[in-house]
């Protein structure tokens, strides 16, 4: 089975920045995979270069074709939705606004897929008309993953679902982005800070050091890393 | 976080300045009503200042849109909107019948903008917004020139639209010139707020204009928005100078000068970013000029254009976000 998602020697840099220096690495569909690393590391520069939102260089094939010359919008019209660290909910339109803004590249009625959504966001319905600025950081967070299930995306990018949010919420986010891996066989993969949760959430992790990928493998093997166990599981 | 919390400390200070703002309104609505059923005069200027104003107020109008899409004030719009309305001219002298001629000219408008933004604009806009001002002044003289060039400086005359009748109510003469005038701009003003409240177009221009890098992600195209925007900016230009030309009269280059001076006093007023404040601005300005030329007596009519300068400058001083614009908030 070939992956729905492949990066190969990809290099990114802001101006003279260079940030990844040549990640490689594949995403299979159906699963959740994580990428962690420190601060620093290029774990959000990777989620944008292959949303190209970031000049990158070498090679991204998604569902078979190349990504190297499509552009942000037309990544997300191939069905990739990215949620980028901080949301980018959009604070000074409505909920329902923001919602439609998720289905954008898609034609025809948006009610099944609101429904849905809904259906795992039950709230969300009696707050449609709010504006999604008055909404708490949890719930635009909720709110910004809503919008990206809109979409009915193949691949979900997340980066940094957990960034300052409530325990518990950060619980649920996660439930509910594992019952969509299972029901609907959504492929994510997510950045994210708090090893232990993505580690329990996926299938398989990189691990990212300085742009590059220092070891990848099944969350089994990493958690078993010395290495993973006293950089990021503290133990 | 910062943001989320920022933009509800906004809610709620904008939350207590509305309230302010819609009393003022209402105190000077009030007020125009009680002078006007004293005064036969005072009823005829604020009518007229009402369809003046709604002119200035389409302008302003365009200049927000443009202003909001691409942070760039166009100081070309008046002139586009003058160049416009002399392409309305053209086809009204080659047989056309003055709307089919109003329908074509927008359309042309339409075009006129989008292909200016992405041959003109587009190319600057990435490296500074300043920039892209420059050449907007530079398109100013630009399109000066080519109206002199092809149709000339002296007055053209175009048929009425709306006939010369004259209304009477109560000891009130009203022209029909005036009660159109305000209607094509609110049937105007409201197309666009239903395009931008209703479709899923004007979504993607309001989310390609908030925030483009988020707006990219869900998959609006944004530079063409942008450009629809520039377009969209054009068409209401073009309604603007339509308008205006019965009202003045004539047909001569520098129709929209003044008009666009009165447009950027309305657009401030308002608040740069709000289009409902961009047309009760232009309302405002419209009326006040005139009743001010009026009953002021140290104000002639020529100190109108000074007039709304101060009035540009007044609110820059004291309530630079307008009526009903946002403060910006930046991170700190």
């Amino acid at each position: 089975m070939t992956a729905l998602l492949e990066l190969e020697d990809v290099e990114a840099r802001y101006g003279p920045v260079h940030v990844l220096h040549g990640i490689s690495l594949a995403v299979d569909e159906g699963t959740v995979v994580t990428v962690l690393g420190p601060n620093g590391a290029g774990k959000t520069t990777t989620l944008r270069a292959i949303s190209g939102t970031v000049r990158r260089s070498g090679s991204i094939r998604f569902a078979g074709g190349s990504l190297n010359r499509v552009g942000p919008d037309g990544v997300a019209r191939l069905g990739i939705a990215h949620v980028p660290e901080g949301r980018g909910t959009f604070s000074e339109l409505t909920v329902s606004e923001n919602l439609r803004l998720g289905a954008y590249t898609r034609r025809g009625s948006i009610q099944p897929e609101l429904d849905r959504v809904f259906s795992y966001f039950p709230w969300l319905s009696e707050r449609r008309r709010q504006q999604a600025g008055t909404l708490s950081g949890g719930e635009q967070q909720m709110l910004a993953l809503a919008r990206a299930f809109v979409l009915r995306p193949r691949l979900l990018l997340l980066d940094e679902p957990s960034l300052g949010l409530a325990p518990v919420l950060v619980a649920e986010l996660f439930r509910i982005v594992g019952e969509l891996n299972e029901k609907e066989g959504l492929t994510v993969l997510v950045v994210e800070q708090n090893a232990h949760l993505a580690l329990q959430a996926a299938a398989a992790g990189y691990v990212l050091e300085a742009g590059r990928v220092v070891l990848s493998g099944s969350t089994a093997e990493l958690q078993a890393d010395d290495a993973v166990r006293r950089s990021y599981l503290g133990y | 976080m910062v943001t989320a919390a920022t933009s509800r400390i906004e809610g709620l200070r904008n939350g207590a300045a509305v309230p302010v703002v819609s009393l003022v309104l209402i105190a000077c609505a009030t007020g125009l009503l009680v002078g006007s059923l004293r005064s036969a005069t005072f009823a005829q200027l604020t009518v007229q200042g009402l369809a003046l104003g709604a002119v200035y107020g389409i302008l302003a109008l365009a200049l927000v849109l443009v202003y909001r899409a691409t942070r760039v004030i166009n100081f070309a719009q008046g002139e586009l909107a003058m160049a416009t309305t002399y392409i309305a001219y053209q086809l009204i002298q080659w047989g056309l019948s003055y709307w089919e001629a109003f329908a074509a000219t927008l359309a042309i408008a339409l075009v006129l903008g989008t292909v200016l933004e992405l041959t003109l604009i587009r190319p600057v806009l990435h490296r500074s917004a300043i920039a892209a001002v420059i050449v907007t002044v530079g398109l100013f003289v630009l399109i000066d020139g080519i109206v002199n060039w092809i149709w000339g400086g002296d007055f053209k005359s175009m048929p009425s639209p709306f006939g010369t009748k004259i209304y009477h109510v109560g000891g009130v003469s009203i022209s029909r010139l005036y009660i159109g005038m305000f209607v094509v701009v609110i049937i105007a003003a409201l197309l666009v707020w239903v395009l931008f409240r209703f479709t899923k177009l004007g979504l993607g221009m309001r989310a390609a204009a908030l925030r483009p890098a988020e707006a990219a992600l869900v998959g609006v195209r944004v530079d063409w928005m942008l450009a629809v925007g520039w377009g969209l900016a054009a068409l209401l230009g073009a309604v603007a100078g339509l308008m205006a030309e019965p009202s003045q009269f004539f047909l001569e280059p520098t129709l929209m000068q003044p008009i666009l001076v009165y447009a950027f006093a309305a657009a401030v007023l308002g608040g740069l970013d709000s289009p409902a404040g961009a047309l009760i601005g232009g309302l405002a300005i419209g009326v006040s000029l005139n009743l001010v030329v009026q009953y002021v007596p140290a104000i002639s009519s020529e100190l109108q254009e000074p007039f709304a300068f101060a009035v540009i400058i007044g609110v820059l001083l004291l309530k630079p976000s307008g009526l009903f614009g946002h403060r910006e908030v930046r991170r700190v």
